[in-house]
């Protein structure tokens, strides 16, 4: 994973993401996810251009079912962006870039 | 280092993409191949793959799309994640707009691909993420021991249905028709799965739902006009595709449902663009077809290139 990408788990979700200063991009995902597999190198190029001004963080709903359920999550990859705790964007299934960019932006 | 003059510039790395630039490497032609999401396409929402030729074992769409990509890098071309913008196919050197700057080049195929059709009935936009999906694979998991209806009657209704049964107590399979398109083999063993239930001549008009998501849908039979709702906490929605041609506009000919039209060389109307795999007109969708495609996309282009270099000379 890129250095500039955090686990979260349901343990530290709230401080990571809902406590957090600035924006978080979180990316909800599983290993048996090809999909997700995929949009990881379009996450990672995000994070490497926003880096400091968004958080970018990953959730894997396989070993952390609480988040996903609080969120009524049933399909992944599902990326939300919250702010201020609150959740400002939600962008489900694969999408390109210019889609996440454009949904990071509404945080920023 | 990114330049601006290619001589074939691939759209789309799915199998018909990555295959055309694999071909076009091996003729040694300077490619860029473009992907505005996730290398792989359609494909990487395929849960089981055993018709491709070569993996006589079966294996997972996104593994056979990684095996692709590791063997176009192996031929050193790379995949830049941007997207057409617009193009420009009036002169001969084709025109690109990409998201950050403009290439050229002297042939172009269009292997852009199709995203799933929608069925364009309330509740789908709505519950799309909350119970509605097109990816068994990614939601199957989210519907343990849940009852999901699985909409349509082709190859992917009708093998996705089977991966659902992995997880859910019952799919019921709804299907506008008597009989289902679906391969044969794919068929029997729907018909033999117990947690399948095929509901014939019905037509999905509406998925209901609450803040939670899905918790029905109302079908309508279309032989007695009866409407019932059923209870499901899933809508799995397979009913063909549409071409990704909207950044095309009217550059080239497009049959009456937006596919590419090109002849068996894979010419499209304009000299020099050609399409491969699931964007043009063909009767058959497969990853296979994709990749005789993309072969023969490769190869023409190369030819393209040359005779136009042979005239100018």
């Amino acid at each position: 994973m890129a250095e500039n990408i955090i686990e979260v788990s349901d343990n530290t979700f709230d401080s990571e993401v809902l406590k957090s200063d600035i924006p978080v991009l979180v990316d909800f995902w599983a290993p048996w996810c090809g999909p997700c597999k995929a949009i990881t190198p379009v996450v990672e190029e995000l994070s490497k251009d926003y880096g400091g001004k968004v958080k970018f963080a990953k959730c894997n709903v396989d070993d952390n079912p609480v988040t996903p359920g609080n969120y009524g999550i049933r399909a992944i990859p599902t990326l939300i962006l919250f702010k201020d705790g609150q959740q400002v964007d939600q962008i489900v299934g694969m999408a390109d870039k210019s889609k996440l960019e454009a949904s990071i932006k509404k945080g920023l | 280092m990114q330049r601006a003059a290619y001589d074939l510039v691939v759209i789309g790395a799915g199998p018909a993409g990555l295959t055309a630039a694999i071909y076009a490497a091996r003729a040694k032609l300077d490619v860029l191949l473009l992907e505005k999401a996730a290398p792989g396409g359609q494909i990487l929402m395929t849960d089981w793959i055993e018709n491709y030729p070569g993996f006589p074992d079966g294996l997972t769409g996104a593994d056979l799309i990684m095996k692709m990509i590791e063997q176009v890098k192996r031929f050193g071309v790379s995949i830049e994640t941007n997207e057409v913008k617009s193009l420009d196919f009036s002169t001969s050197e084709k025109q690109l707009q990409l998201s950050d700057r403009t290439v050229s080049a002297k042939s172009v195929i269009i292997a852009s691909g199709a995203s799933p059709r929608k069925l364009g009935v309330p509740g789908e936009g709505r519950y799309y993420g909350r119970g509605v999906s097109t990816c068994a694979t990614c939601d199957a998991p989210f519907f343990k021991n849940s009852v999901v209806a699985a909409v349509g009657g082709g190859n992917t209704a009708v093998q996705e249905s089977l991966f659902l049964t992995r997880f859910a107590d019952k799919v019921y399979l709804v299907h506008r028709r008597r009989q289902l398109r679906a391969e044969k083999l794919l068929q029997d063993r729907a018909f033999a799965n117990e947690k399948i239930q095929v509901l014939w001549n019905s037509k999905v008009t509406a998925i209901n739902g609450s803040d939670a998501g899905v918790t029905s849908i109302t079908i309508d039979n279309v032989v007695t006009g009866k409407s019932v709702d059923l209870p499901v906490e899933g809508c799995f929605i397979w009913v063909g595709t549409i071409p990704n041609t909207g950044f095309l506009k009217n550059s080239i000919a497009l049959d009456e449902d937006g596919f590419i039209e090109v002849n068996h060389r894979m010419e499209t109307s304009v000299p020099g663009v050609f399409a491969a795999g699931d964007v043009r007109a063909t009767p058959l969708r497969q990853v296979s077809t994709a990749v005789g495609d993309g072969a023969i996309a490769a190869s023409e282009a190369s030819e393209y290139i040359e005779a136009q270099a042979h005239a100018k000379s």
